[in-house]
């Protein structure tokens, strides 16, 4: 496919360039803007085996628009809509250009761009005054017009405890015809707080960017610094740590979907059970390091710390509570009247799923398996074992719970390997050196949720550019496309089935 | 008979009995950190913060602003003999400045007078009190922990505290994240929707301070506090649930009177 016949331009010529690298089987992972003295830097990320490559091209000085990627490749929707709101440019020929992550404004007039040249200083405007953002809260745009449409809209204050989103369901009745997102109400400025950081406080940053996630971000972040460090690897008793605790996250998150889904369906007990076991998995976390999230654990170059249990405590406590939450995870699987409410609901079709490069367990459901752990591995993942995954394409919310029991069994399997390690693994310092000096990376893991990736620049040692794409952001978007055919009372299952966080979309 | 139905009396009783019965998951918790010595001469601890929670006093002394600490750690691994970690989960404070260690002076004599008019107004809502959470720009940890009250070892409910979805029927507010600009309206018009009277709490140090995002970017306003008045102030990165659980029994006046390990009452 060409992206404009007849007129190539270096955009264009790299766009088919990248739209032939997908065609052939990487993964499209991200577009994203860099403002610089000589113009606005895109950078296209794809993903393959073993590496992240980055594809650049440079818009000159003052242009107010480029061809857009995303009528060649549907991924970058949300990406362009993005660099739109961050950087005042507009991508041409893309199809909906609304607000994703900057709030409207009440007053008419050009939105303030942070990321443009002397546009959202990230101090100074906390007062609320001409520069700051403001949201216009009745310009709900209606993209199904005729008679008869209602729009309800849903948010962003939640019913239940739920992080701010607003979802406007356009629809004749019943059925659902069109969902739009509104991800901007709890836009915080992240990549621009970046920019003000010493490189060592970036960490710290990162594990707050998307906090279901927090030691993936955590990670990401540290192996884009330690590439840029020029580490080229961290001692191993730091690897095995940095393991316990991804795997301990990915525990967290996926019983928390397990006690959505439970919850929506009605099954008090159910709930009560993986709640419980999440509550367990959580002060576990918190023994090993004083934080129920596995923050302060990730440093650039290591982790901070050994775990503050013994490994063979930590064996014992984690066969004990994988024995107790199979026994339920039986169970739940064997409840006709929940599988019910899960079969069918919320269905992406394995081809879309490919097409959009799906990450993590949404992907996954859908037979699109990219796992970063296995793909480009990092830190001990090289060196322990993974059990043969599991096959699954139905796509519905049914599959994605059976991905998370498969992904909750390998993690057990991972933990209770790094622990043994750990056991005897010496001792020896925890962290190497890692000077950030001037440089650019980009680093990844794979989260909970799928991969997180993150595209760092420093200078002197200080960050000029920290870009975090999360995959609540690249996945969020196809809630677009599996509500089609469903009725309202499936909305719980289904976000509660893609289990994202709007912390790490909205940034 | 659904097999839950058993499933539900495995593990016997796994609810905690605070606060009536201490706790030892809540005496050992690590809150934000306290002030231990005085700091060595020539070193500026103020330095290692990366939230300016650290500051210095016309003298040698070291004041720690408790709402603006992330528990990062940074300052007790470097000064062991001038910080630590606070124990229990009493980080709670009905003031702002309450949350200032060493106290500020002054601050004691504040604090009763804002007890006393506090607990004029919950007087009437010490039963059974209802709920309200909004989202104001969280990492997301924040609605983790408040939804962890409803897990059976916190069960609420048996204290009577529901969550409820609609702001006519809720008496308290908990407000999360550093106060996104997009999320002041709909947190305004919430907030307006609750009936009098109504207490506010901020959970945790983003809502409270703007956390690492400090004291305002283009699109937060450093916390909650510019937004709405705020009753309880609650930090902790994220605040764990029982401290959560301590701070709403501090607004409503339904502490004990010497909770076990919790080091509070502020
Ligand atoms: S723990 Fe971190 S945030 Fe808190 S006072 Fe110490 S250095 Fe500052």
């Amino acid at each position: 496919m060409t992206a404009t016949a007849g007129r190539a331009t270096p955009v264009t010529a790299l766009w088919d360039e990248i739209a032939g690298q997908v065609a052939a089987g990487r993964r499209f992972a991200g577009l994203m803007g860099t403002q610089r003295d000589d113009g606005l830097l895109l950078s296209a990320h794809l993903a393959g085996p073993g590496q992240v490559t980055t594809h650049e091209v440079r818009l000159p000085p003052g242009a107010r628009s480029y061809p857009a990627l995303t009528p060649v490749l549907g991924a970058a929707f949300w990406y362009e809509r993005e660099l739109h709101d961050l950087f005042g440019i507009v991508p041409d020929g893309h199809p909906r250009l609304e607000p994703l992550i900057l709030p409207q404004p009440v007053r008419h007039g050009p939105l303030p761009r942070p990321g443009a040249p002397g546009g959202g200083d990230a101090s100074g405007e906390g007062d609320g005054g001409a520069g700051a953002i403001w949201p216009d809260v009745h310009a709900v745009p209606r993209h199904v017009l005729g008679a008869g449409l209602f729009t309800i809209p849903h948010g962003p204050v939640r019913s239940g405890v739920m992080e701010s989103i607003e979802y406007l369901v356009e629809t004749p009745g019943e059925d659902i015809p069109h969902l739009n997102l509104r991800i901007f109400y709890k836009h915080r400025g992240i990549e621009k707080r970046f920019e003000r950081l010493p490189a060592a406080d970036g960490v710290l940053l990162a594990e707050r960017t998307e906090g279901v996630a927090s030691v993936a971000h955590a990670l990401a972040f540290a192996h884009a610094a330690e590439r840029i460090g020029g580490v080229e690897e961290i001692p191993w008793r730091a690897a095995l740590v940095r393991v316990l605790h991804a795997e301990l996250e990915r525990l967290a998150a996926h019983l928390d979907a397990a006690t959505r889904l439970a919850d929506a369906a009605g099954l008090a007990v159910a709930a009560a059970r993986f709640g419980l076991h999440k509550e367990r998995i959580a002060r576990l976390t918190g023994r090993m390091c004083g934080s129920r999230f596995g923050r302060g654990v990730v440093v650039p170059g290591g982790v901070s710390a050994l775990p503050g249990i013994a490994a063979a405590d930590l064996l014992d406590e984690a066969g004990r509570l994988q024995r107790s939450i199979e026994s339920d995870v039986r169970v739940l699987m064997g409840t006709a009247s929940f599988l019910d409410r899960l079969r069918g609901t919320g269905r992406l079709a394995p081809a879309r799923a490919a097409e959009h490069g799906t990450l993590g367990p949404v992907g996954k459901a859908s037979g699109y398996r990219d796992d970063a752990r296995r793909a480009r591995p990092y830190d001990a993942y090289d060196s322990l074992g993974f059990s043969a995954p599991q096959e699954h394409a139905d796509g519905d919310a049914l599959a994605r719970l059976r991905v998370r029991w498969d992904e909750l069994r390998q993690s057990f399997h991972l933990i209770r390997q790094a622990a043994d390690e750990l056991a005897d693994a010496g001792d020896g310092p925890l962290a190497v050196p890692c000077e950030f000096g001037s440089g650019r990376a980009v680093g990844w893991a794979e989260g909970p949720h799928g991969e997180v990736l993150y595209d760092l620049r420093t200078e002197d040692g200080r960050i000029t550019r920290c870009r975090p794409r999360s995959p609540s952001f690249h996945n969020l978007v196809l809630f677009h496309e599996v509500f089609h055919t469903d009725i309202l009372t499936d909305f719980p299952f289904i976000e509660a089935s893609f289990g994202l966080s709007i912390a790490g979309a909205a940034l | 008979m659904s097999p839950w139905v058993l499933r539900g009396l495995r593990d016997g009783v796994v609810t905690t009995r605070w606060p009536k019965r201490p706790d030892g998951y809540a005496d050992t918790w690590r809150g934000p950190v306290v002030v231990t010595g005085p700091p060595p001469p020539g070193d500026d601890p103020a330095a290692v913060c990366p939230t300016g929670a650290i500051s210095r006093g016309p003298g040698a002394e070291v004041a720690v602003d408790q709402g603006r600490c992330v528990l990062c750690g940074r300052c007790v691994r470097r000064f062991p003999d001038v910080f630590a970690f606070s124990a229990g989960i009493g980080a709670a404070s009905l003031t702002r400045p309450g949350l200032v260690v060493p106290p500020l002076p002054g601050t004691e004599r504040d604090l009763a007078a804002v007890r006393a008019s506090l607990a004029e107004r919950t007087a009437a809502l010490r039963r059974s009190v209802h709920l309200r959470h909004v989202d104001a720009g969280s990492d997301g940890t924040e609605e983790q922990e408040i939804a962890a009250l409803l897990n059976p070892v916190y069960d609420i409910h048996r204290l009577g505290i529901y969550f409820t979805a609609s702001p006519r029927h809720a008496d308290v507010l908990l407000v999360t994240g550093a106060g996104a600009y997009g999320m002041a309206e709909p947190l305004r018009r919430t907030y307006d929707g609750m009936p009098d009277p109504k207490i506010v709490i901020a959970v945790g140090t983003d809502a409270v301070s703007g956390g690492l995002l400090g004291d305002g970017t283009y699109a937060t306003s450093g916390g909650v506090g510019s937004v709405l008045p705020v009753d309880v102030w609650l930090p902790g990165s994220p605040p764990p649930p029982f401290a959560i659980l301590y701070a709403l029994l501090l607004a409503l006046g339904r502490l004990p009177s010497a909770p076990a390990g919790t080091g509070g009452g502020r």
